[in-house]
């Protein structure tokens, strides 16, 4: 289904649309008083997009070193092409190591390769720890957001998830206890983990150390309990020196939620005596989206989901609608480059309104690029033959006075004399709920005629 | 100075109230103002529609229309936006660049060019912005909510120099109508919930008339007010910088 279908079921319950909006609004306006605390937002910003620019640019070193390095750490470094590759890499660690549960913090990236399905299907219990995580895992629901997984869930709504799965009492969506809960029932997990995986929010080219960004301290519990940790990463999370950490880490916790920092930034950088670091590096079409110069600064993206808040269609149809695993702006510029057709309405679930692009804390033009995306998709993908027809028509009626002249008298005539009724049928999606515009005798362009007649 | 007017494709069949004020505002600046009879759109609804390289012809007719001109000046942001932003699908030759160069916004043209802010105007009411965004984030008409950088509004600089006017702040200072080309049609749904948002921020703020340098995202208020029939009025910015109520 488009987005636009999906987006019109969202927003038959416009009580639930505004309650989104406002949860999201909410932590857009944080964004922004804790953005207008830092002297030099705007240059921090430039920075963070020349260095990735440069990162993107010489990619290929960057990786190289950063491998050299982490296995001087001790660290296993393991790449994949593509999201099977990393499947695989991943479960076969597990087995190396008999391991059978698993504790997972936040990322993207393995719900990108769909990595939870994988493990489970070969015996193995994925448990994510983050708490948003955890409550779309038990709904058996994709994320709607990159950072607020379950934003899309009221309280109300958890607590009976938690009745359910969690066997908590009824509580009136209580947090507190909801929480406290969740914590019970994750620490037992964190205890009993054989293995942990973890995202990875910035690789460091010239230590091979990397940063795990979390709210709950869910990676370092999982990372230091197990004897395992695999660190699964997108191959564009390379930053080249640490000290370019307090530029992203700056931007980041402020972008996503308005913190200052994260609460944990945890570093690591090798293996604890006796136990195992693995990092698996993930292509998984990042090096063709390189090769697009139009878009190949969507891989500038630090995923801090400013760019959903910020977004009036996001806020307003829910990540879900996007049906894609990264929804929102950012999603709309990147999926099209892994399915062009399965995602083919995203970019233009946009009015191009550009407060992504001002919001973005490493200035990806994300609206530049959705205007691209859609004009590489009516060239790629079959367009609807009414739509296509229509706008090919314009172009032609448009690129001629005369013609345009006669169109617009015509259009003038027919809106003007035809009956209520006939307008506002069910094909016009304007007129569904909007008036058109009253029409006047004369357009602009006769009463300039006359007023040139009468001088 | 010789300035071409612009009325976009729009403007010019349903709203040419519109277009008159914004030549009588110029002719009262002093300028010479010309209406190329041959104009008739900037390409911008199939260039947002994917359909940019069938807009050639529509671009280069704006073009030749305009050519002549020290200044091209229309009242809608977008349109200028699209003109100075995408016209990179024409070959560059000298006309080209400088037709994109010499495009203003009419605010912009006001109050950057010419230098002004007190046009006589005055205009007994309480009035509310409505930012579009291809003149906001696009033409940078003003400051945007997201960047941290020192406020500055066009609109309002002229704004507050109408006598009797009342600006009134809104909750949400910049955000999107939902207009957006043919997103109103497309992405009926959520256009139209988030035009009904941009209203109730108007009536919240004890606003009379939403006013704006974009009368299409005006069109999608001013189609939703009507349908619900509610206590606001709509007028382009420049209507309101022409009056003497």
């Amino acid at each position: 289904m488009a987005h636009a279908d999906e987006a019109a079921i969202f927003n038959k319950d416009e009580a639930k649309v505004d309650w989104h909006d406002k949860a999201l609004w909410f932590v857009r306006q944080k964004r922004d008083k804790s953005a207008h605390k830092v002297k030099g937002w705007e240059e921090l910003r430039n920075y963070a997009s020349a260095i990735k620019a440069n990162v993107l640019s010489n990619l290929d070193s960057y990786l190289l070193q950063f491998e050299e390095n982490a296995q001087k750490n001790g660290v296993t470094v393991h790449w994949a092409a593509n999201a099977e590759e990393h499947n695989k890499i991943v479960h076969s660690i597990l087995q190396k190591h008999n391991a059978k549960k698993i504790v997972k913090s936040k990322s993207m990236l393995t719900e990108e390769c769909h990595l939870n399905p994988h493990l489970e299907a070969h015996g193995i219990e994925v448990i994510d720890t983050d708490l948003g995580e955890r409550i779309v895992q038990l709904a058996q629901e994709p994320p709607s957001h990159i950072v607020l997984p379950a934003i899309h869930k009221k309280k109300e709504e958890v607590d009976v998830l938690f009745q359910e799965h969690l066997g908590t009492k009824p509580c009136d969506g209580d947090p507190e206890y909801l929480t406290a809960e969740a914590r019970k029932h994750l620490r037992n997990k964190f205890i009993k983990a054989d293995a942990a995986i973890t995202g990875v929010n910035f690789a460091i080219a010239d230590t091979g150390g990397f940063v795990v960004c979390t709210n709950e301290g869910n990676a370092d519990m999982g990372a230091h309990l197990a004897k395992v940790h695999i660190a699964c990463m997108g191959m564009e999370k390379l930053i080249p020196q640490e000290k370019h950490l307090g530029i992203f880490l700056r931007l980041l916790g402020r972008s996503a939620t308005g913190q200052p920092i994260t609460t944990y930034s945890s570093h690591f950088n090798k293996p604890e005596p006796g136990k195992e670091m693995h990092i698996v590096i993930v292509d998984n079409g990042r090096t063709e989206q390189l090769s697009r110069e139009d878009f190949r600064a969507s891989l500038h993206c630090i995923r801090c989901g400013a760019c959903m808040n910020t977004c009036p269609i996001y806020r307003r149809s829910g990540g879900h609608s996007y049906k894609s695993t990264i929804p929102g702006p950012i999603g709309s510029i990147l999926s099209p480059g892994i399915d062009l057709k399965k995602h083919s309405s995203l970019p233009f679930a946009s009015t191009l309104c550009g407060s992504c692009s001002d919001v973005c804390p490493v200035k990806i033009n994300i609206h530049e690029q959705l205007y691209k995306w859609r004009q590489v998709i009516v060239k790629d993908v079959p367009q609807p033959v009414v739509k296509k027809t229509a706008l090919k028509m314009a172009g032609s009626v448009l690129a001629n006075t005369k013609m345009y002249h006669f169109a617009g008298k015509s259009a003038r005539f027919m809106l003007k004399h035809m009956p209520r009724f006939v307008i506002y049928s069910k094909l016009n999606a304007w007129g569904h709920a909007r008036d058109l515009p009253e029409v006047k005798n004369d357009n602009f362009d006769e009463w300039y005629k006359k007023r040139k007649k009468n001088e | 100075m010789k300035v071409g007017l612009f009325i976009p494709c729009y403007i010019n069949q349903l709203y040419p109230q519109v277009g008159i004020a914004t030549l009588e505002l110029l002719e009262k600046l002093g300028m010479e103002v010309v209406y190329p009879t041959g104009q008739t759109c900037c390409g911008q609804p199939l260039g947002n529609s994917g359909y940019e390289e069938d807009s050639k012809g529509i671009c280069q007719l704006f073009v030749e229309n305009f050519k002549e001109f020290d200044y091209i000046v229309g009242p809608s942001g977008s349109c200028v936006y699209h003109v100075k932003k995408h016209f990179d699908i024409l070959e560059q030759t000298e006309d080209v660049k400088r037709v994109r160069k010499n495009t203003y916004e009419l605010c912009q043209f006001i109050y950057e060019v010419l230098g002004k802010t007190d046009l006589g105007a005055s205009f007994p009411h309480k009035v509310g912005i409505h930012k579009s965004c291809h003149g906001l984030r696009g033409l940078r008409l003003g400051s945007c909510s997201e960047r941290m950088d020192a406020h500055y509004s066009t609109e309002e600089n002229l704004l507050k120099e109408v006598k009797g006017l009342e600006l009134k702040t809104l909750n949400r200072v910049d955000e999107c109508c939902g207009f957006g080309g043919t997103f109103s049609v497309f992405e009926e749904a959520i256009s139209v919930k988030m035009g009904k948002d941009r209203i109730q921020d108007h009536i919240d703020s004890d606003v009379e008339v939403i006013t704006g340098a974009d009368h299409s995202c005006l069109m999608h208020l001013e189609g939703l007010i009507n349908r619900n029939k509610q206590p606001l009025k709509v007028m382009h910015i420049a209507e309101i910088l022409n009056s003497s109520i």
